[in-house]
């Protein structure tokens, strides 16, 4: 008799855990970037492994290589310098990345080899060639994934590399650092979305605690069965989420139906569950219904989306979506369907930590997590509905809804603008809708919108001196008043604080001091990863540093 | 031969000034912010060049803190670390390579630094602040610390703010300190006895609240909790004796597979070897880019105190950079019961029917005490003491006593720990 094989009944019941691998090998790798793994995980290696740096050095060119050093330190897969300086006695005493026996050699070249010993595994080039001409070649420009310039750098240069990007859809940094101010702008794709946001847990914790399923009243009424009879153990361990699903069935029975709503009515709910505690025993009080008093104020409000999710779910592509929207606004789509059906979005499915026996936090744990499953069930088909509609014949990855599904409280969408770009006629630059709401940053006495201001004069004003540049920053202040329709603004005031913004930056004579381009260089480095890896929030779109007050200011221009 | 000697020396001049010609704009004339009573020009650049300066840490900060200085035109400059170089310190300190592992980190920086930027002095020392005393703290400018630990912040905190001499200006040392998690950090002034130190602004960073033991032993949820479990608990019983030794792969192991078959036993999900090292060894995340954005901000304020070449930073700056770019300044005021800047003692409530022991235990606790292992007297009587044993044994019945029969309510006590060299002021107010 042949023997036959057969397959072992899966197990029944209770979810079993195996441990994936007992025995424990990290690689280099892991141990490596372990600190940073800890921020953004594998994948946001990944992708930082796979991006391809160009960076368009200029003027005394400290800022941009220190920018380097703090992405091949964390793995960025390749970078490219192109730098038409030698090295120059004065970048030894600025650029930590040279030495004295560069001197009248390539300074990108230089760069190169002393930041490629940083990491092994990074690729780098040095090219010896200007600006201008690299990118006079479009196919020099192609292997890149993102490009950092620093200025000051010609209007046609930025012009051609803002229409390169904007083509490629790929992010374009422009910066500067003089004495003790800097500046940097991005130039984003249009549509930017930021899924894995990270925020903080309490901010979005969705809890569901007005709009209970069926799954989780049943357990509340398992726990809370004849509350009274309970020991002072069980008692003082139901936990808190469902101390409150109780009391809320018992105060909506006196009112109407009606979840505590309001101030005065939540003071009286919060009131009603702590008079339930028992005090009679050895602690004198019950930390699980602390807990449930001290939660009464952020978990009990009716669900609320937020502006920036309000906004994805109004626009256009969101509304209706066609064989050419990216992945982003089909999925996007079926959740806006999903909290049109249901009037709450996807459930999250994590709990918060709370007093609790083990068992009841797992299987509460277990309630939550299959929801948030089910929820995910319903998104991910009406994306194969949409799917289908197209005809498309590759598939949103399921990972890809799910992570939607999990952030979608606090997914943001950043739309990329082109780069303002200085000419030789500030009266002529076009703000467009920015003007107005930069007139009233500039109204503001503290704002520091005036040193970005002070760094397009910088670029546009011939030559770089205190007058000129005073003249072109007035020329700006006065054309974006009158593009923002005539604003009500204090010019005289405004001129004077740009004019000692101005003072000061002309004070350096182009001069870069080591400290604000390395503490310039780790801010945009921050940005640049959070670009490639699409985690976190970055910044939208001009930021400016004020070593002098030691601030920063976001403007989006 | 003769000549050519001399002729070499004019040129070196020359290359000198060339190299620092960004910094000497800066320094050798005023700009519009520029107090106009400093004095720019050659003595402010001769001043910068004379200074003492002090790094505590070669770490995330300290490599960076250190270039920032060399680049500043310090040359003088100082550096304590007690730690060695690991694996997981090559994606931030760049000053380290792989063949680096094992070796002193201040020794290393130093050599580093010390090749690459000519004509700057770096004296490493391998080993802790706690080994130094007054007489070593005095001959600094300014000290700039990139540490990750509270305590050694609070040690030398309290060293400096001892140091100052009213009569002698030169005893006051301007403290600079930075630190950093994830994409977040903080820079801050110190000027010791005149602004808010380190104490005063100490519920800034709390300590961690400690999972009680009963929910370690019999009803953990978390990961962490398992985590917790195996090396408080798992480890004494099994492993008594060892000392847990967190860089030691084998012990991590270890724990890990405790954790993970307690986990299993009570279903719970989510323990991983790299959450149990991250538990066992407190691991903030960190990234090059946020100590570059620190160590650069606490550099630049040394530059305008030493030279003031602008006004510096009063006294507090927060970055936060995980979403969007953020700072937050603040200029914190003194508290006048800072237990260490201040005068008054600082109020303690308590109950008055608590035990003795149960104030010691709260006092690490205590987002404004966190102290370890106080030793406690009033102005008559010692309540508690750690050490010496004799003295420990004779107070030992203390312990159980209930507040109310050894301090009366108003009365002033002071604790002194191990950690810190100076005794800690508390008024005792009993809670109703």
């Amino acid at each position: 008799m042949a023997a036959t094989a057969i397959t072992p009944a899966p197990l029944q019941g209770q979810e079993v855990i195996t441990p994936s691998i007992r025995s424990v090998t990290l690689t280099a790798k892991e141990k490596k970037y372990d600190r940073q793994l800890r921020l953004w995980a594998a994948s946001g290696q990944q992708a930082l492994e796979d991006a391809n740096i160009l960076l368009l050095n200029s003027g005394a060119g400290v800022v941009g290589i220190e920018t380097l050093k703090n992405l091949i330190l964390p793995g960025v897969g390749q970078f490219t310098i192109v730098d038409e300086a030698n090295v120059r006695e004065s970048d030894l005493g600025a650029n930590f990345f040279l030495a004295e026996d560069g001197l009248g050699k390539s300074r990108a070249q230089e760069a190169c080899n002393f930041l490629r010993e940083l990491n092994p595994e990074v690729r780098g080039s040095g090219i010896r060639e200007s600006t201008a001409d690299f990118i006079s070649d479009k196919n020099s420009l192609d292997p890149h994934t993102l490009i950092l310039l620093v200025g000051p750098a010609k209007s046609e240069t930025v012009q051609q590399l803002s229409k390169y990007a904007s083509q490629r859809s790929i992010p374009l940094f422009y910066i500067h650092s003089v004495g003790f101010y800097s500046h940097f702008s991005v130039q984003l794709p249009d549509q930017f979305p930021c899924v894995d946001t990270h925020p903080e847990p309490e901010t979005t914790e969705d809890l569901r605690l007005l709009e209970p399923w069926p799954e989780l009243l049943n357990y509340m009424e398992v726990k809370t069965h004849d509350l009274g009879s309970l020991s002072d153990h069980e008692h003082g361990h139901i936990p808190y989420l469902l101390l409150l699903l109780y009391y809320l069935e018992e105060w909506k029975s006196s009112h109407d139906g009606r979840p505590p709503n309001g101030f005065p009515e939540k003071k009286a709910f919060r009131t009603l569950v702590e008079k339930a505690t028992r005090t009679d025993n050895p602690e004198g009080g019950e930390e699980n219904y602390e807990e449930a008093v001290k939660a009464v104020n952020k978990s009990l409000n009716p669900p609320e989306i937020s502006s920036g999710l309000r906004q994805i779910f109004e626009s256009e592509d969101c509304k209706r979506p066609n064989a050419k929207t990216a992945n982003f606004w089909v999925i996007a789509h079926a959740i806006r369907e999903f909290h049109s059906r249901h009037g709450v979005l996807p459930l999250p499915g994590t709990v918060p930590d709370m007093k609790a026996q083990s068992a009841d936090y797992v299987q509460l744990q277990n309630i939550y997590k299959a929801k948030a499953r089910k929820d995910l069930a319903e998104v991910v088909e009406s994306v194969r509905t949409t799917e289908k509609d197209f005809m498309q014949d590759s598939k949103i990855d399921d990972r890809e809804i799910e992570a939607f599904c999990k952030g979608a409280a606090s997914v943001k969408l950043i739309k990329g603008r082109p780069l303002q770009i200085a000419s030789s006629e500030p009266r002529e630059l076009a703000w467009s809708d920015t003007a107005k709401s930069l007139c009233q940053e500039l109204g503001d006495e503290g704002s520091l919108f005036p040193i970005y201001l002070a760094f397009m004069a910088y670029d546009g004003a011939s030559p770089r001196d205190h007058e000129t540049m005073k003249a072109y920053c007035n020329d700006t202040v006065a054309c974006l008043q009158k593009q923002s329709g005539g604003s009500s603004i204090d010019v005289e005031d405004i001129q004077g604080r740009v004019e000692k913004f101005v003072a000061e930056l002309v004070r350096a004579e182009g001069g870069e001091l080591h400290n604000i381009s390395a503490l310039t260089g780790g801010m945009i480095a921050q940005e640049v990863i959070k670009v490639i890896t699409k985690q976190y929030i970055p910044f939208d779109n001009t930021c400016v540093f004020d070593g002098i007050a030691s601030k920063a200011g976001v403007f989006r221009v | 031969m003769a000549a050519a000697i001399d002729a070499s020396l004019p040129n070196g001049v020359e290359s000198s000034r060339k190299r620092w010609e960004y910094l000497e704009s800066i320094l050798t004339k005023g700009g519009p912010f520029t107090d106009p009573d400093s004095d720019l020009g050659q003595g402010t650049i001769s001043r910068l060049e004379e200074s003492k300066i002090l790094v505590i840490g070669a770490g995330g900060l300290g490599c960076e803190i250190l270039k920032n200085l060399a680049l500043s035109g310090f040359k003088d400059i100082h550096v304590i670390d007690m730690d060695t170089i690991d694996v997981s310190n090559l994606n931030r300190q760049f000053l380290f390579r792989e063949a680096d592992v094992g070796k002193s980190k201040a020794a290393v920086a130093a050599a580093f630094i010390e090749k690459r930027v000519k004509g700057v002095k770096i004296t490493p020392y391998n080993g802790k602040i706690q080994d130094k005393d007054e007489d070593y703290y005095v001959q600094f400018q300014l000290v700039i610390c990139g540490l990750d630990s509270v305590e050694a912040r609070r040690w030398i905190n309290a060293t400096l703010v001892g140091m100052v001499d009213q009569e002698n200006q030169d005893s006051l040392k301007p403290l600079i300190d930075g630190g950093t998690e994830g994409f977040k950090g903080q820079s801050r002034v110190i000027l010791p006895t005149i602004s808010s130190c380190i104490e005063c602004q100490l519920d800034l960073s709390p300590p961690r609240a400690a999972v009680p033991l009963c929910t370690l032993a019999n009803i953990p949820r978390q990961p962490q909790h398992c985590i917790e479990w195996a090396k408080i608990i798992a480890w004494e019983e099994h492993r008594k004796g060892d000392v847990i030794d967190t860089d030691d792969p084998e012990h991590i192991t270890w724990l890990y597979h405790k954790a993970l078959d307690r986990a299993q036993e009570f279903k719970i999900p989510g323990v991983t070897y790299s959450l149990t090292q991250g538990v066992v060894k407190h691991i903030i995340p960190a990234i090059a880019s946020t100590n570059a954005i620190i160590a650069a901000s606490c550099c630049n304020e040394a530059l305008k105190i030493v030279t003031g070449c602008n006004p510096f930073l009063q006294n507090y700056m927060q970055y936060t950079g995980d979403a969007g770019i953020y700072t937050f300044n603040m200029e914190f005021e003194q508290t006048p019961d800072c237990p260490v800047c201040g005068n008054l003692p600082k109020d303690l409530p308590v109950d008055p029917d608590s035990t003795l022991q149960e104030l010691i235990e709260s006092l690490g606790a205590r987002a404004e005490a966190q102290l370890k292992k106080p030793t406690l007297r009033t102005e008559s009587t010692s309540l508690y003491s750690q050490a010496p044993p004799s003295l420990e044994e004779q107070t030992r019945p203390n312990l159980e006593k209930s507040l109310r029969d050894l301090v009366a309510d108003g009365e002033q006590i002071a604790a002194s720990d191990p950690a810190f060299g100076i005794d800690f002021r508390f008024k005792i107010v009993y809670r109703s």
